[in-house]
């Protein structure tokens, strides 16, 4: 799937993966995840080989620096707004009784307030729009202020005007949150607004597309 | 108290999910309710007879014979009686009342009465005076007389003054086979009933403390013994009859326990489709942090949260369904049963509810482990399922539960394992009989089918179907109910006159030497053909290969029932073997002429010869070639075993234990027994009138009525398992409202896609029929293939009677499961042919 990609994001970056279908750039979003182990090389996030990790070490990993947001919304169906937002916080909880979660509905409430669903918490993901739904997935991945945000092409299901919104939503929240921002995307508009763009082309990486100042 | 967040998760999880998995939790609640009625009413039947074991016997100590009791024995009562106990005694015997007013004439138990009986409870002093009679109320119906009527009994006359609707200690199923008739003993003589031959029962009742009881019996248990009187006590009655009707209770609750475990079926059926649906939020769930421990546990709580809610309503259920069971087995009980729910069935109800849906949803919720975070992001994603330690770990729990579950409720450890071996074997057939069915209906619908018919049976065969389980969930109720239909209606097509147009179908029994002749001119009179004149002659065992009666039963190194050297033996002579009847080993007399007494080398065969039947030349350890002496009435005959017979007992005619040859017993003390047919029932009730009116000791025995009562018999007990059995039933009926309910999502994106394309609600209809139709005609179909193997193996086997095919009541039993199916399936889709089809897609868009 993927061969010699060799690749470095720096912290509070924003990283475009771009590529055609089936060049790899899901799995490789996969790797830097820690959702799937490579089968040859290593992957370190935040100063951690993922590779040395079991799978449970891997999901307190997540809970506690990873963010993501996917191109379906992957919102629980069967929770409200609200309570999909708390999931992570909720979580890293189990990981880590010690961690500072106080008031973690507030800080829910305020994350969806932040991207205009603050009438809209008590509704279940099927009562809401695809681009509020997107939303409420935005305030999840920022509710346990994660190191670094995977994002799966967010506007891929949405219409160019919601899109827009949403990336700016992301784009403003990422500068709040000082995080690290790496993105897959098909649309050039979207990834023209990453500091860097990274192409992968039949598993490899394109050497030439590398870098793109901003 | 603050909840953990796995137990907020798993309840907010299940505030969706409820409606699709709950109605499968449903089908453990039919199993825990018919645990929870069947085990609670063995408890309440088991202190009733507790509460009220005096009453059972009416009084402390019984003693009984079959001949009125030896002087040693009366010198014994009636010192007891001079010492102020009270003693009441009851001479019964079955003979013929016949109704002045109606002219109708029935087989009853008579039971002359003396002294004050019962002791305890409640048919006292009404005897007391006058040519009175209590009689049972099927009695009233049957002679159609009503209180103020007079019955001939023997030669006397009786009037009738009340009604007993349940007699103390006696199943109420007693009054379909004898139907009790009380009379004053005083009167007895009279009706001049206690004949030759009469086979009366005598009884003597005592109350007596505990205490004194005790003492009484240490002191004369052995001439009591030496006597043939048996000795009942309340206490062994108390005992006798709560270990038989707790084995009847916990048979019945081993069916009930089949409702349960396919409940379990529908568990894990719901938890595996309901699992593969929640694959993607699981996989959410992992991106974001969760462990495979936290999702396991939070599926895992729901299933005991669902489970515990499905026993709850169950427990509720059983409550109610116990409190009707006394009069659904009123025929068994021998008195009143209390209905109130006992609390340790009720908690083991729900803690077994619980437990049998957590364990058959474990291992589908092992899925849950197995989840990859990155199904997330692609969800065609799947890793490839791998049998593990703790799935296999998972099987072990399920059969070991099963086991448990078996013994716990099963009368003993054994027969709960046999039931284990056998549920498993069952589901394995039945399983494998569904999966061949279902391949073989899925190849033989043709290419050239109608499009309905290949869409309606491919969609059994659609991803994460359940036809398989659906098929096993109603096939096994199907299957239980037939098999029981099967062997019932056997059991009663051996009977049915009506198959057998040359057997007798009126038997008259004691009739005296003296009036033979009367009854067969009366008989000749009204055109009724002598099937059979049998004549009975009474003797008892005084030694068998030259050991005395007493010896033999003193002999402890031996372990031999004692009723075939006690019993009193009713023989009878003649020159030819019967149609029921079959030479096993010796010779029949007519092939081997007797020696001349001159020969001694012969000598076993210069003594009367006699035939034995095989079981009772078991019990009795003789062979070919072996010699009883007999006392018939006070004459010791030695004799020779000449032939061992196989008796086929089921066949109604005279059978006996011991033929003598011809040339023995003629001129010994004997009654005849006649056989007739008469085809027309008013020719059959006017011929036993007539007989009885001339001969009032003659007893008549009409076969219609002897097929009633096995009918009533029978029926009784199969209704007591159909009703357990029911609960199979309803728990398939439920596992398949569970599959229609989760497949429904799938259902209706079909047919709306259908519809898109240009199909009528119509065509959806005949999908929907045809897919139903051809479920419900598998599970039937395994359901009565199999019931026709066990209740063949049961009829020729257990039974021992030739197996008939009941072919169009089982085809109507198929037809039925397959259209209830139909119409439960056609229910629950009512919304799939309904809705417009834009409506569901875009529900289904999100």
């Amino acid at each position: 799937m993927l061969r010699d990609v060799s690749l470095t994001v720096e912290p509070q970056g924003f990283v475009a993966i771009v590529g055609p279908s089936g060049s790899g750039k899901t799995t490789l979003l996969g790797l830097l995840a820690g959702l799937e182990r490579p089968t040859v090389g290593s992957v370190r996030l935040a100063g951690t080989d993922l590779n040395a990790l079991t799978e449970d070490q891997r999901a307190r990993f997540r809970a506690e620096f990873v963010g993501f947001v996917f191109q379906t919304f992957q919102l629980i169906p069967t929770l409200t707004a609200l309570e999909n937002v708390l999931v992570p916080i909720e979580l890293r909880r189990l990981h880590e009784p010690s961690f500072d979660g106080a008031e973690p509905e507030r800080r829910a409430l305020d994350l969806l307030d932040r991207v205009g669903l603050a009438d809209r918490t008590h509704h279940y993901p099927t009562q809401l729009s695809g681009g509020e739904q997107q939303r409420v997935a935005l305030a999840r991945a920022f509710a346990n202020a994660p190191k670094i945000l995977f994002a799966d092409e967010p506007t891929g299901n949405l219409d160019a005007a919601t899109g827009h919104t949403v990336i700016d939503l992301l784009e403003a929240l990422n500068g709040e949150a000082e995080t690290t921002l790496v993105l897959v995307t098909h649309d050039p508009e979207l990834a023209a607004r990453a500091r860097r763009v990274v192409r992968l082309s039949e598993g490899r990486l394109v050497p030439d597309t590398v870098r793109i100042g901003r | 108290m603050k909840i953990p967040y796995v137990v907020r998760l798993a309840l907010r999880e299940l505030r969706a999910s409820r409606r699709r998995v709950g109605v499968y939790m449903g089908s453990i609640t039919l199993g825990v309710a018919a645990l929870v009625s069947i085990n609670s009413f063995r408890v309440n039947v088991a202190s009733s007879i507790h509460g009220q074991s005096r009453m059972l016997l009416g009084a402390d100590l019984e003693l009984r014979a079959r001949q009125p009791f030896p002087s040693p024995v009366r010198a014994v009562i009636d010192s007891v009686a001079r010492e102020g106990t009270p003693v009441s005694e009851i001479t019964s015997l079955a003979s013929m009342a016949l109704a002045l007013r109606s002219g109708l004439t029935r087989l009853v138990d008579i039971r002359a009465v003396r002294g004050r009986y019962p002791f305890y409870g409640a048919i006292e002093t009404l005897l007391q005076t006058g040519h009175n009679t209590l009689v049972d109320s099927t009695v009233l119906i049957q002679l159609d007389v009503t209180v103020g009527d007079t019955l001939a009994i023997g030669e006397s006359r009786f009037v009738v003054i009340g009604a007993l609707t349940r007699v103390p200690g006696e199943m109420g199923l007693r009054a379909a086979i004898g139907p009790r008739v009380y009379i004053p003993a005083r009167y007895l003589d009279e009706t001049g009933l206690l004949r030759f031959g009469s086979r009366a029962r005598y009884a003597t009742l005592l109350a007596m403390e505990d205490q004194h009881r005790d003492a009484f019996l240490e002191r004369h248990r052995e001439l009591l013994r030496s006597h043939s009187v048996r000795i009942d006590t309340a206490t062994e009655r108390e005992e006798d009859l709560t270990q038989s009707l707790s084995l009847l209770a916990r048979y019945l609750g081993l069916v009930g326990l089949i409702a349960l475990l396919l409940g379990g079926i529908g568990v894990a059926s719901a938890v595996h489709v309901f699992v593969k649906g929640k694959l993607d939020t699981i996989a959410v769930f992992r991106c974001l942090g969760a462990t495979q421990r936290t999702m396991f546990t939070v599926y895992l709580l729901q299933a005991v949260l669902l489970g515990f809610i499905g026993a709850a309503v169950g427990v509720a259920l059983g409550a109610g369904v116990q409190t009707f069971l006394p009069t659904l087995f009123a025929d068994f009980l021998p008195l009143e049963v209390g209905r109130a729910l006992e609390w340790r069935s009720a908690l083991a109800g729900l803690g077994i509810g619980v437990w049998v849906a957590v364990i058959f949803a474990l291992h589908p919720l092992l899925t849950v482990r197995n989840v990859p975070p990155l199904k997330a992001l692609r969800s065609e994603y799947e890793r490839h399922r791998r049998r593990d330690f703790p799935s296999y770990l998972t099987y072990v729990a399920l059969f070991a539960s099963i086991a448990w579950l078996s013994s716990w409720q099963a009368p003993n450890r054994s027969i709960g394992l046999g039931f284990t071996a056998a549920v498993i074997v069952t589901t394995l057939v039945l399983w494998g009989v569904a999966f061949l069915a279902a391949q073989t209906i899925r190849r033989m619908v043709p290419r050239s089918a109608p499009f309905s018919l290949r869409q309606g049976v491919s969609n059994l065969f659609r991803p994460h179907n359940q036809t398989v389980a659906v098929t096993l969930a109603v096939g096994f109720g199907v299957f239980l109910l037939a098999t029981l239909y099967v062997v019932q209606w056997n059991l009663l097509q051996r009977l049915r006159i009506t198959s057998y147009p040359e057997r007798p179908n009126l038997f008259l029994f004691d009739i005296q030497r003296d009036q033979r002749t009367g009854v067969e001119t009366l008989l000749r009179e009204r055109g009724l053909p002598i099937l059979d004149i049998t004549p009975i002659v009474t003797a008892r065992l005084a030694d068998v290969k030259g050991r005395t009666v007493d010896e033999l039963r003193r002999d402890t190194t031996e372990d031999r029932s004692r009723w075939p050297l006690t019993r009193e033996y009713r023989n009878t002579y003649r020159d030819t073997l019967v149609a029921s009847e079959e030479l096993v080993a010796g010779t029949w007399w007519s092939d081997r002429p007797r020696a001349p007494p001159s020969r001694r080398a012969d000598e076993a065969y210069s003594l009367p010869r006699i035939s034995v039947e095989e079981d009772i030349a078991q019990e009795l350890r003789v062979g070919v070639g072996d010699r009883i002496t007999w006392n018939v009435q006070g004459r010791l005959i030695e004799t020779v075993v000449a032939s061992i017979r196989r008796v086929d007992w089921a066949r109604f005619e005279t059978n006996f234990f011991v033929v003598f040859e011809p040339g023995i017993l003629e001129d010994a003390p004997q009654s005849f027994v006649t056989l007739t047919r008469a085809d027309d029932a008013r020719v059959r009730a006017e011929v036993q009138r007539d007989i009885i009116m001339q001969n009032p000791n003659i007893a008549a025995l009409d076969l219609t009525l002897v097929q009633d009562t096995m009918d009533r018999v029978l029926g009784s007990v199969a209704l007591a398992i159909r009703f357990m059995a029911l609960f199979s039933l309803l728990s398939g009926a439920f596992v398949l409202v569970g599959a229609i309910a989760t497949s429904q999502f799938q259902r209706m994106r079909e047919s709306a896609l259908l519809k898109t394309l240009g199909a009528r609600s119509w065509l959806i209809t005949q999908i929907l029929v045809t897919e139903y139709f051809t479920l419900g005609t598998l599970a039937a179909f395994t359901g009565v293939s199999l019931a026709t193997v066990a209740g063949w193996a049961l009829t020729r086997y257990f039974f021992e009677l030739t197996f008939r095919l009941p072919t169009l009541s089982l085809v109507g039993v198929w037809l039925l499961a397959a259209a209830l199916t139909t119409t439960i399936g056609m229910l629950g889709s009512r919304e799939v042919v309904r809705k417009a089809p834009l409506v569901v897609l875009r529900d289904m868009g999100e």
